[in-house]
Formats: structure tokens, C-alpha cells, sequence
């Protein structure tokens, strides 16, 4: 099994008719995602290689039954399109645009807990998701993966979870599912909602999870791999040396006020029992020797 | 984005907060000019994203002319911390009763807002949250709902402000709580909040950091972020559109990626470097985005070799290396390279880098082996 999405999953791309929408929509279709529809409501009736385009979410949804959203439009456009995929019916919605602004995340985020509390809102500004072998929504490389398990995975970096996905696939190490939860200050998806689904899914013996500098997310984590979780866990943490009070690259990576340092991340993971790596070579090492003992 | 005092003053006034009457100055006539219009007698302020202005001597009371002209005289061009002082603040001097804090920021755990709220105001909020948390008075907001005014009004209430100075805190939080919020900002902050004499509430400092993902629906921003304080090699990266950090050490990192490049800096000084730099170049195939990258890196002195991180994900091995080796051809480089290519048909990217490779450009199969490599040329021992 996997999380979230598999092959039964039915995704629509909400710019499809855009760029990057178009790219990766129809890689992902290459890769064996059921790519169903594309949402843009002054291209309705229009085709992306044989790709039907709809009005809107609601429009798609009914005409193909589809199950999933990815986003690929631009940033000033992310908050209505976040709030129409929920309310069009979808139940997972893949948010891959970056540079969305943190009140816009903050809005549509408490937006969905209390209208849309079934729907599942990953990113923005993430990778996306991938069930090898199964779907692919995003910007993943899908071949750089080995479907079937036992291992999940879950990260907030991009470049770092294609190494993690790698690193385990030179090893001959399978994946159930891999998150890209991308480091925004306001994550739809938390590292908690996919270690509470990797505990719950049968297929998924132990999971991998990279983190990084700033809030304290890899904290709530670790307590709640320590209380909830009895599946083996590796873990590495980037920004180890990263001065405080300055952004690395991602909105949410940043040291300030003496939080958010690695070293703490490190320490409350150690403590939950998780096995941490120094380098993500280190943590797939990790992980390979844990699945040697499953 | 952080925003000066004066910046910061200026935004807060535009949604309507009482803030004190003054302006901006950057000679010593300019300065009397202001102290002339607004009145006596006048606080003068460095203008400086650092703290500790006050006891370095940046903040001087004046009650007339002369004053005026010597302290901004001896102000300007001050060395405070590293900073450099160009600008200073001018504005009417307040009689103060009672000292407030106020602020809104985003709590990234509860994904909600969290207003904070003190009778203890004027000191760090730090010190009060660690020496008497009690003092202040938290409340979460989420967003959907804002701030509305009965909500603000026992949130005052619990903060134990003089009662005096209820209806003048209810109204600036609430326009404080419109500025975080529409102002797109990342933290806004009053400290001190004050209560004068004649019982009015006003901003008496303000400390303002936008979020740069928003100026797309504030045109205005773009001119905050020309006065934002970078080192000459952030400006550079900057101007290129390239996420860089200056550090202090000394191999230059290139990689593609957040997190990698994180990851890059953290390996060279595990293995006993340091890096100069933290640097993604997003995708990696780019050879302008590299050859722009590699131009940064070369202009700074202080690198004595270069390390280049990739991961092919999407973007593949040879269209990396094609990347790398057009760059090359661009620019004239002063320091060798260790690249590390990986991922998706590294191999042919390994093999198109291969005719190139020589003592000053090196390959390595893996990170840690580059890492290793790196730090060696830039003249320290590799653990």
C-alpha cells in the first residue's frame, strides 16, 4: 500500500496550460499517473495532448471523477486556486508553486481545517508526492525511485528527498510513498500527518525523514515518534551550520532566537530513538541496516 | 525584508497608528530642518538594522539647535556594531507615563497568529517571557476570523494595562493587526508602546519585517528592499537573482537545491572546512545560472576552492554538465572546483566532464569524497 495517493488516484492540474504545468503534468502522465483533466476557465473545451481542459475544479471533478489536485500556478493565484480545488471536491490537493506568500498559507490553511477538514492539502512549495511504481504528482523524477517498500519517506527539502529516494535505490531498497512536504513557514501537510499514515499502513515497515533549520516541527516529530509510532525511523536534519538569523534558501529555514537550530532537532530525535545520520549518505546508510533487520 | 525605524514608522502610519511627528535626515541641515518643523525638543536616532543603539551612543536627546547639530554631527558616520550610520531619525520627543510592548507574528506550530501583549514594556520581551511570562498576554488568531474589537478588548484587559490607555491599545491593535495582515508582514512590533501623560497611546518605536514573497501586491516594497543591508557578494547574488548567504570560510558552495546546499556547507565543515558561502542555483542546468554563480563566487576573495553539488533529478547528468562546462568557458576562475554530479544519467554527464577534468577542475563520486577533496585545496586538513 501506500499514502495519500496510489494508482487509483485521478489527478487534475490546476494549470496545466501553463508551462511548468504542462511539463510536468504530462511527465507525470508519462510516468503512469491517471492524469484526468486541467482546469483553466478561459481555455475550457481545449485540449493539453489530448488532455481535456475544464472551466473549474468543480467542472473537472464531475466530468472525470477526479480524486487530486496539483497546482502549478503562479503564486498570486494560489490562494483561490488552493480554496477552489477544496471546495470543488477534491480530497488531496498537491501544491507545488513557491514564493506564496506566508498570510495567503495561513489563510487557506485554517480555511480548509474548518470547512474542508476531509481534504489533504500538501505544500506549496514542495516537490510533491510520489508512490513509485503507482503516482506520481509533481516535480520528482519518478525513476530515480524503486516502488514497493518498505520504506517511506518524508521531507521538507526538494533536492535532499531525490538524494533520499537515490540513495536508497542504489541500496535496492524500495519505497511505499515519498512526501515532499515541502519548507514553507505553513505546510499543508505536517512530517505528523505522514508519520501517523506510514504507522497506519500496513506496507510501510520504516520510515526516512529529512528535516531542516527553523521552527520546530522536526520536535513535534520526535514526541510524536516517541509517544505514537513503534515503526523504525532514520532521520537526517540539514543546516547543522547554518549561522543564525539568516534564511537558507527556504521561507521557514531560518535560526533565530537560539530555536529552530539543528543540534535541538537532532537531540529530540535522538532521544525518540530515531536513527540520525550526519549527512543524508549517513542517514540512507542508517536506513539500510534497519531494513536489513525487518 | 527588515525594515529601518524610520521605514517601519512610515508603514505603520500609513495604516493609521499614532506614531511621534519626525523624519528622515541625511546631513546635519537636514536634520535642524526637521527638529525646526516638528519642534523642540527632538530625539535624534541612528538609523541601523542592530541592536544596541541607544548605549553605543546612536540616540540623543536635543533641545535646540546647537544640539541638534551636534549630535546628528557626531551621529552620522558612526560605526555602530559594523553599521555604518547614513541616515538619521528625527521626531518630537514624548513625555512617557507607562512603557508597553505589542506584536503579531506567525506561530508556525499552531498555524495561527500569536499577538503578544505587555504591561512591560521598553525592555527586551525576551527577558520578560523568561523572567515573568505572566507579563504578557497571549492570544492566537486564526485568520479566517481576524482581530475584532471585543476580542482586542479582553485581550487589554488581560494584559493589566492602566485602564487610561484601553481604548488607545484596542485601536492600535487593531490597525497594528490590519498592517501585519494586509501589510503582508512577517513580524510586526511596538516596543515601546506608550501611554503619555495626557493619557494618549502611540508607537514610540517600530520594528517591521516584510515578506519578500508578497511584493507582487506591493509595488512599494521594491524600494525597501533597495535599502536592505547585504555584504558586497549578497549584493552581487542578489542583482543575478541567486539565493545566496555569505559565511565566513572559505570554499565556495554551489549546489542545486535548498536543502542540498544546506547540506553542502554542513559536510565541508564536518570534514573539517568552511564554507564561504551558501548558494542554490534551483534547477543546475543552467549554464548562465552557473556561469553567473561561479562569477559571485570567483569575486570573492576570501574562497580558495570551489565545490559543485548537484542532484539531476528532472533536469539530467549531461545537461548539468553541458551547465558546467559552458560556464567554464565563461568565466576566468581563480580558485579549482571539485564537482560532485549525481543523479539522474550522471553517468553521461561524468563522461561529457571528463575531457575537461585536470588538477584545477576535479571529479568525485561522492559527496563526502568532495567534501573531502574541497577542503584539502582550500588549504585545511580533511578529518
Amino acid at each position: 500500500m501506500s499514502i495519500f495517493v496510489d494508482e487509483n488516484t485521478k489527478v487534475i492540474y490546476q494549470g496545466l496550460t501553463g508551462s511548468q504545468g504542462r511539463y510536468y503534468g504530462l511527465l507525470n502522465r508519462d510516468y503512469g499517473t491517471q492524469v484526468v483533466g486541467g482546469v483553466n476557465p478561459k481555455k475550457a473545451g481545449e485540449e493539453v495532448d489530448g488532455i481535456p481542459v475544464f472551466a473549474t475544479v468543480k467542472d473537472a471533478v464531475a466530468a472525470t471523477g477526479a480524486t487530486a489536485s496539483a497546482i502549478f500556478i503562479p503564486a498570486p493565484g494560489v490562494r483561490p486556486a488552493v480554496l477552489e480545488a477544496a471546495e470543488g471536491g477534491v480530497g488531496f490537493i498537491a501544491c507545488i508553486t513557491e514564493g506564496v506568500p506566508a498570510h495567503d498559507e495561513a489563510y487557506f490553511y485554517n480555511k480548509l481545517k474548518r470547512d474542508h477538514p476531509e481534504v489533504q492539502l500538501l505544500g506549496p512549495n514542495c516537490p510533491g508526492i510520489i508512490s513509485p511504481g503507482k503516482c506520481n504528482i509533481g516535480i520528482t523524477a519518478g525513476h530515480i525511485a524503486k516502488p514497493g517498500g518498505p520504506v517511506g519517506i518524508v521531507s521538507r527539502s526538494g533536492t535532499l528527498t531525490y538524494q533520499a529516494l537515490y540513495e536508497l535505490k542504489l541500496m535496492d531498497i524500495g519505497v511505499t510513498t515519498c512526501v515532499g512536504i515541502g519548507g514553507d513557514p505553513v505546510p499543508g501537510t505536517s512530517f505528523i500527518d505522514c508519520l501517523r499514515a506510514f504507522q497506519a499502513d500496513p506496507d510501510t515497515k520504516a520510515v526516512m525523514m529529512i528535516g531542516e533549520i527553523g521552527g520546530s516541527a522536526e520536535e513535534e516529530a520526535a514526541e510524536f515518534i516517541k509517544n505514537e509510532m513503534d515503526k523504525p525511523v532514520s532521520a537526517y536534519i540539514a543546516g547543522v551550520t547554518a549561522p543564525a538569523g539568516k534564511k537558507m534558501g527556504h521561507a521557514g529555514a531560518i535560526v533565530s532566537g537560539g530555536k529552530g537550530t539543528a543540534q535541538a532537532k537532532m537531540d529530540a530525535l535522538r532521544d525518540a530513538g530515531v536513527q540520525v545520520g550526519l549527512n543524508p549518505t549517513e542517514a540512507g546508510q542508517l536506513m539500510a541496516e534497519i531494513v536489513a533487520k525487518l | 525584508m527588515d525594515l529601518y525605524e524610520y521605514q517601519g514608522k512610515q508603514f505603520f502610519a500609513s495604516y493609521g497608528i499614532p506614531v511621534s511627528d519626525g523624519d528622515v535626515a541625511t546631513t546635519v541641515d537636514e536634520a535642524v530642518a526637521v527638529a525646526e518643523r516638528v519642534g523642540y525638543p527632538v530625539v535624534v536616532k541612528a538609523q541601523v538594522q542592530v541592536g544596541g543603539r541607544g548605549k553605543a551612543g546612536g540616540i540623543k536627546l536635543a533641545s535646540s539647535t546647537d544640539e541638534v547639530r551636534t549630535h546628528a554631527g557626531n551621529i552620522l558616520g558612526m560605526d555602530i556594531k559594523g553599521h555604518v550610520v547614513h541616515i538619521l531619525w528625527i521626531e518630537r520627543a514624548s513625555d512617557i507615563s507607562e512603557e508597553y510592548y505589542a506584536s503579531f507574528t506567525l506561530d508556525r506550530s499552531a498555524k495561527k497568529y500569536l499577538g503578544m501583549l505587555s504591561a512591560q514594556g521598553g525592555v527586551e520581551i525576551e527577558a520578560v517571557a523568561e523572567t515573568n511570562p505572566e507579563a504578557i498576554a497571549k492570544i492566537w488568531i486564526d485568520p479566517v476570523d481576524g482581530l475584532g474589537e471585543a476580542t482586542a478588548r479582553s485581550w487589554v484587559a488581560a494584559a493589566n494595562l492602566n485602564p487610561a490607555a484601553t481604548d488607545g491599545a484596542v485601536d492600535i491593535l487593531q490597525k497594528l493587526y490590519r498592517a501585519y495582515t494586509e501589510g503582508d508582514a512577517d513580524l510586526v512590533e511596538i516596543n515601546p508602546l506608550i501611554l503619555t501623560p495626557d493619557n494618549r497611546v502611540h508607537a514610540l518605536d517600530a520594528k517591521v519585517s516584510l515578506d519578500g514573497n508578497s511584493t507582487f501586491r506591493h509595488s512599494s516594497y521594491e524600494a525597501y528592499d533597495a535599502t536592505q543591508v547585504r555584504d558586497e557578494r549578497e549584493t552581487a547574488a542578489h542583482d543575478k537573482g541567486l539565493q545566496y548567504v555569505g559565511l565566513a570560510g572559505k570554499v565556495g558552495v554551489i549546489a542545486n537545491g535548498a536543502g542540498l546546499a544546506m547540506s553542502t556547507v554542513d559536510i565541508v565543515n564536518q570534514v573539517g572546512g568552511s564554507a564561504a558561502n551558501f548558494l542554490d542555483i534551483g534547477g543546475g542546468s543552467n549554464a548562465t545560472v552557473m556561469a553567473n554563480a561561479l562569477e559571485v563566487i570567483n569575486n570573492d576573495p576570501d574562497v580558495k576552492a570551489i565545490f559543485i553539488n548537484i542532484f539531476g533529478g528532472i533536469t539530467k547528468g549531461e545537461e548539468v554538465a553541458d551547465g558546467i562546462i559552458q560556464a567554464l568557458a565563461r568565466v576566468n576562475l581563480a580558485s579549482p572546483i571539485v564537482i560532485r554530479l549525481d543523479g539522474t544519467n550522471a553517468e553521461q554527464g561524468r563522461e561529457m566532464l571528463q575531457p575537461h577534468l585536470n588538477d584545477r577542475l576535479i571529479m568525485e563520486p561522492t559527496m563526502l569524497d568532495a567534501a573531502r577533496r574541497v577542503v584539502a585545496l582550500s588549504g585545511d586538513t580533511p578529518k
